[in-house]
């Protein structure tokens, strides 16, 4: 450094103090090739701070170039490129300059990984906005005629995003040589530009004019949708939709319908399935004559499909295409065509129909009003309220509020309880579950008296399952329960239960105490955890299970915010000391994180997995042994 | 086609030294038929140093050769390892020594889609592709050779902690798929798992760094006053694979084939019970296509031998079961394919049962003829050509070797009868191909209906020569010269595993731990 000290190399100097910033650039630049994937990775996402400190010129004479060339990474670098190049314009030199990051751009729309091609081409449509009318014809366009005929379907799959983003900006020559490029593309003998060209085709007819539609676009669909390959002819059904939302009334009849009546009947079950997948769409697309003359009759056979798959997607479609049936004549297809399919549907073979069409059927009570409803849907209610498959019942139970509405609760409640009950026994704990998340919904519609009387034995019963999701669940329900019903009948009814668990011989039910402690403090407010609560808790902390006292001093942290400062002083604070001198190391560590107040309650998940403990012997309490997160991952 | 093939072997030591002593031995003609053939081998290397070309990580060549120490055939891991460093491979430390002597029997051949390239799958879980040597270089004779490409530990064994079950790394099939781009692509798989590996090349690397030179020493801070972006230098061309995609945890059963589909985005792959459907880009779900376990597993009586999707027709798939049969399904009709849509049966002949009736008429290997209207099934002693519109009785039926069926009882003892023999078209439909036992593989002309018995071994087929046909006599019947009576095969030695060049005659034939190629002589000479 001597050699820098004196008056003539001040300038060096300055040279060298910038140094000290180029330093942690260099090291961007470097780990750019670094061997670590993180590494790269990292630089790749703050390649605007290099190409920053490089300057517009050296980006595009340099940085680019590189970039253009180091398609050899790993996907998640390549994607992590891609969205860079697409925000990178100003980095370059202005719109001016765009078009450098089209060759970097265009060999990543050429890699095999679909996400980075997709990426890619969002990059490119994102910066063709940025390009001026004619850089769009100098250089955007060749880029997308390239890629159009280039060697591998990679590229021509790329090109076939990119048409609709440059076609309505180009003169009309370029335009008729854009169009036969898509023309070409749509009959290419790979399936996999096919079906990317059958996927842009309804967004490529959206800027193209009327009478282009009607003359290319129509017969590349009628071509599309007729393709020996099942897979590019149920795309042809998604461009249906916007092709017909663009043509005139007049012309649908004869330029798409004869399509979609096919696509309708198709030998292929997976074009059906789309077509009961895209009912609704459809069916907004082609208007309400069309739908009374085609689409009624096209439902129907989809509500009958010999293929359980349709048979579900058209299902799950029934209450949005009689909601959007025409309001003159809604009633009267409902009742006459589309019901009678529907009764048939609630005794079908398949489960994954009974429950889509359970999932939505209560929806068609407020279509159809009060006697309606009590005639013909009711009856179809109760049957799949006594199904033998739980997610049937369950989409049913999950959807009360639709009927409660328009009938009331009390009609279905005879019905209701032994299906509760049942669900809520299940023997499958995912099912019990689920049946505990409509509790608090279930509580509001079915009013306090009927959920004392019925419901709130099933509420603490799930207190001691044997499955900790379960408990957990019960422990957010009630706190649930008594947000609803609020805090004096918490005080009647489920504290007392609660707390009669802090005696139980399992030490998992007197933990069980705790949470439920911790989950309904807030809610019970000061008064009732003060009395009540806050008594119990202490007791707990000379519980002979650690595993119950370290969670005396998470739950008195807990609750300490409700609690006056009163009763933290002379009463809290005692214990936690004591605690904090405990022989088991977790309950001094977490004593002391409550004395201190920093303690953040991890959740539960966590919790489970670093805490385990297991018996030696069948008496769970004497020999519950602790076993750190080391040993654990030891033993297994 | 005359069925004559002419072969020409050469050089044992497959990975492709630079410089091939190929041996022109001439012609022969045979009585039987004019064979002017020549054929080439590649003796695959049976040694464990495959293994240690996993690619990514590279290791001083000291290392990998005193790793190399303890196998037999020291001096070709030398030469093998030098060679193929100057293909720019790169070696992994991740050597197993502890493989079994027969970790090198060759699982499965698979060709791909162009010719250009040929994959072997071996019992320790290696996959080696060959590619085809450009036409016209130097040596007038190695043209279209197939040398070493590339070399990668696929599949590793494991262990299934729930099952108490050993999975072997044994590769039970290779499929390619249809080129998308310069890389290649190919699904490999053993009894679990399928996975997706990429094959590409590199012929550049970065240069330059800020922070340090190019061999790593850190540069004085002071001195970096600029900052450097790296540029691309050529390089001497390097392929790596990398594995895309793992599919696991889709089969409780063996994995018995895999069949990219025509549509370019799905395969099937297809265990003793279930045929699943897999998107290629999606490995946490696939479907189930066809389902034949019974609820009680002792009313088990047929399980599913193989199974291929149709060469264009993207919604037929075919899968042949124990008993004989080969079942069509449309998977348009339902999502669930358990219905066929035809039932390709023969009725048995009552006259011709016994106990071994059922054994020998399970079909080992089903494939779809590249016109798509046929299909070529292998049972234990024919090969059956079925018209797709003709479901009761095969279209033409090959005897591949009658005279084993005086002895199925020791076969059955030795347990050769479960041998499974795969079958392969030719690139026009004209003719078959399938192996036997003693080295034997058979060929049938249909067309003709002349058919000839072939040898491959490293004793008979010398460089550039023509392969002669060999005969079989039968038990009892007079015997000719050269020919080789049954009692005196090696049933050790046998040909499972066969593939054809798509569009030219260029066969791949796997004979326990060696490959063998071979080309029609006319077809070589053509050019």
């Amino acid at each position: 450094m001597s050699e820098h000290s004196g008056p003539h190399h001040t300038s060096k100097m300055a040279g060298a103090d910038g140094d000290d910033s180029l330093y942690p650039i260099a090291v961007l630049i470097d780990e750019l090739r670094n061997e670590d994937v993180q590494l790269r990775l990292n630089s790749i996402k703050k390649l605007s701070t290099i190409a920053l400190a490089l300057g517009v010129e050296r980006t595009r004479t340099e940085l680019l170039p590189f970039l253009t060339d180091t398609i050899y990474d790993e996907d998640e670098v390549l994607l992590a490129l891609a969205e860079q190049l697409g925000n990178f314009t100003m980095l370059v030199g202005g719109p001016e300059y765009v078009h450098c990051l089209l060759p970097p751009l265009e060999s990543l729309a050429t890699v095999e990984e679909t996400v980075v091609r997709d990426k890619a081409v969002e990059s490119l449509r994102k910066i063709s906005q940025e390009h001026s009318p004619v850089d769009l014809e100098v250089h955007f366009e060749p880029l997308v005629k390239r890629l159009a005929s280039g060697d591998w379907f990679t590229s021509r799959t790329s090109a076939c995003g990119l048409f609709s983003v440059c076609y309505p900006r180009v003169s009309s020559t370029v335009k008729a040589e854009i169009r036969q490029h898509f023309r070409t593309l749509c009959s290419d003998d790979t399936p996999m530009v096919r079906r990317a060209a059958a996927s842009k085709l309804g967004e490529f007819a959206k800027v193209l004019e009327l009478d282009y539609v009607k003359s290319d676009i129509i017969s590349l669909f009628t071509a599309l949708a007729s393709d020996e390959q099942d897979s590019v002819r149920l795309l042809a059904v998604e461009a249906c939709v916007s092709i017909a939302t663009l043509l005139p009334q007049e012309d649908l009849e004869t330029l798409v319908m004869p399509t979609l009546r096919q696509a309708a009947e198709d030998k292929s079950w997976r074009v059906r399935y789309m077509v009961a997948d895209k009912f609704s769409e459809l069916q907004k697309a082609v208007g309400p004559e069309i739908t009374k003359n085609d689409l009624v009759p096209a439902f129907q056979n989809l509500l009958k499909d010999c293929e359980a798959e349709v048979r579900a997607a058209a299902a799950n479609k029934v209450k949005e295409f009689c909601e959007n049936l025409p309001e003159d004549s809604r009633e009267q297809i409902i009742m006459t065509h589309i019901l009678p399919c529907v009764k048939e549907l609630v005794s079908d073979t398949n489960q994954h129909v009974k429950s889509a069409l359970a999932s939505v059927i209560m929806g068609l009570s407020t279509i159809l009003g009060k006697d309606n409803t009590v005639e013909h849907l009711l009856p179809l209610f109760l049957a799949q309220l006594k199904d033998e498959c739980p997610e049937v019942r369950l989409n049913i139970i999950s959807n009360l509020d639709c009927v409660n509405e328009v009938i009331g609760i009390r009609q279905l409640s005879q019905s209701l309880l032994p299906a509760i009950v049942e669900l809520a026994e299940d023997a499958k704990w995912r099912v019990r579950l689920a049946i505990i998340e409509y509790m608090p919904l279930l509580a509001g519609q079915l009013g306090v008296e009927f959920f004392d009387e019925k419901l709130n034995t099933l509420c603490m019963a799930w207190l001691i399952d044997h499955v900790y999701a379960i408990r957990e669940a019960a422990t957010c329900n009630l706190m649930k329960l008594v947000e609803k019903f609020g805090a004096e009948w918490a005080q009647n009814t489920i504290v007392p239960k609660v707390l009669g668990m802090a005696n139980d011989p399992n030490y998992l039910h007197r933990m069980t105490t705790l949470f439920c402690i911790n989950a309904l403090s807030e809610a019970c407010g000061q008064d009732i955890t003060t009395k009540q609560m806050l008594p119990v808790v202490l007791k707990m902390s000379n519980d002979q299970v650690a595993n119950v006292r370290f969670n005396v001093a998470k739950s008195l942290q807990k609750i300490g915010p409700v609690l006056d400062s009163n009763a933290l002083q002379s009463e809290v604070k005692p214990v936690l000391e004591k605690l904090a001198t405990d022989t088991d190391m977790d309950v001094k560590y977490f004593a002391q994180e409550a004395i201190s107040g920093k303690l953040v309650f991890p959740p539960p998940a966590a919790e489970t997995s670093l805490y385990v403990r297991f018996y030696r012997s069948g008496k769970p309490d004497d020999h519950a042994v602790f076993l750190s997160s080391s040993t654990v991952l030891s033993l297994a | 086609m005359s069925l004559s093939w002419c072969v020409c072997l050469s050089s044992h030591v497959s990975l492709s030294l630079p410089h091939y002593s190929c041996l022109s031995l001439g012609v022969s003609v045979s009585p039987l038929m004019s064979l002017p053939l020549s054929l080439y081998t590649h003796v695959s290397l049976s040694l464990p140093l495959f293994s240690c070309f996993s690619l990514g990580v590279s290791v001083s060549p000291l290392m990998s050769l005193s790793l190399s120490l303890s196998s037999h055939v020291y001096l070709s891991v030398c030469l093998s390892l030098l060679s193929c460093l100057s293909l720019g491979v790169s070696v992994s430390p991740l050597m197993s020594l502890s493989l079994s002597p027969t970790a090198d029997i060759i699982s499965t051949v698979e060709f791909n889609h162009t010719g250009e390239l040929l994959a072997t799958g071996d019992k320790g879980g290696r996959v080696v592709i060959f590619q085809r040597e450009p036409e016209g270089k130097t040596e007038p004779f190695s043209q279209g050779e197939y040398n070493v490409y590339s070399t990668f530990q696929s599949h590793e064994p494991e262990f299934d902690y729930l099952k108490s079950l050993e999975i072997e790394e044994k590769i039970n099939k290779i499929r390619w798929l249809p080129q998308q781009n310069a890389a290649h692509f190919l699904l490999s798989t053993n009894d679990k798992t399928i996975k997706l590996w990429k094959v590409s090349e590199r012929d550049k690397r970065p240069e330059g760094y800020n922070l340090k030179d190019e061999e790593g020493r850190i540069k004085d801070i002071s001195t970096v006053t600029s900052l450097q972006v790296p540029v691309l230098m050529p390089m001497d061309l390097m392929v790596e694979v990398s594995p895309r995609r793992v599919f696991a945890n889709a089969h409780t059963y063996h994995v018995n084939s895999i069949s990219v589909n025509s549509d370019c985005e799905t395969y099937l792959s297809a265990d003793d019970l279930r045929i699943n459907l897999w998107h290629l880009g999606i490995t946490d779900r696939s479907f189930n296509i066809v389902d034949i376990k019974p609820a009680n597993m002792e009313d088990l009586t047929e399980v599913i031998t193989a199974a291929e999707f149709h060469p264009f027709h993207c919604n037929l798939f075919v899968y042949s079961s124990s008993k004989g049969t080969l079942r069509l399904c449309d998977m348009r009709e339902q999502a669930l394919c358990d219905k066929h849509s035809k039932l390709f049966e023969e009725p048995e002949d009552p006259s011709a049962r016994s106990f071994f009736s059922e054994i020998i008429s399970s079909v080992s290997d089903v494939k779809f003829s590249h016109s798509g209207r046929y299909l070529l099934t292998r049972d234990y002693l024919t090969a059956k050509v079925w018209d797709l519109n003709m479901e009761n009785k095969p279209l033409e039926t090959y005897q591949v070797h009658d005279y084993l069926r005086s002895k199925l009882c020791s076969l059955y003892e030795n347990d050769c009868i479960f041998d499974k023999f795969e079958c392969a078209w030719n690139g026009s439909d004209s003719v078959i191909m399938t192996g036997a036992y003693n080295n034997f593989f058979r060929m049938f002309d249909r067309n003709t209906k002349r058919d000839v018995t072939l040898e491959a071994s490293r004793e008979s087929s010398k460089p550039r020569a023509v392969l002669k046909p060999r005969r079989v006599c039968a038990a009892g019947s007079k015997r000719r010269k050269d020919d080789i009576s049954v009692d005196s095969l090696d049933f050790s030695k046998k040909i499972l595993h066969t593939a054809w060049h798509p569009a030219e005659n260029i066969i791949a034939i796997a004979a326990t731990n060696n490959l063998y190629i071979f080309q029609d002589k006319l077809n070589s000479e053509m050019h």
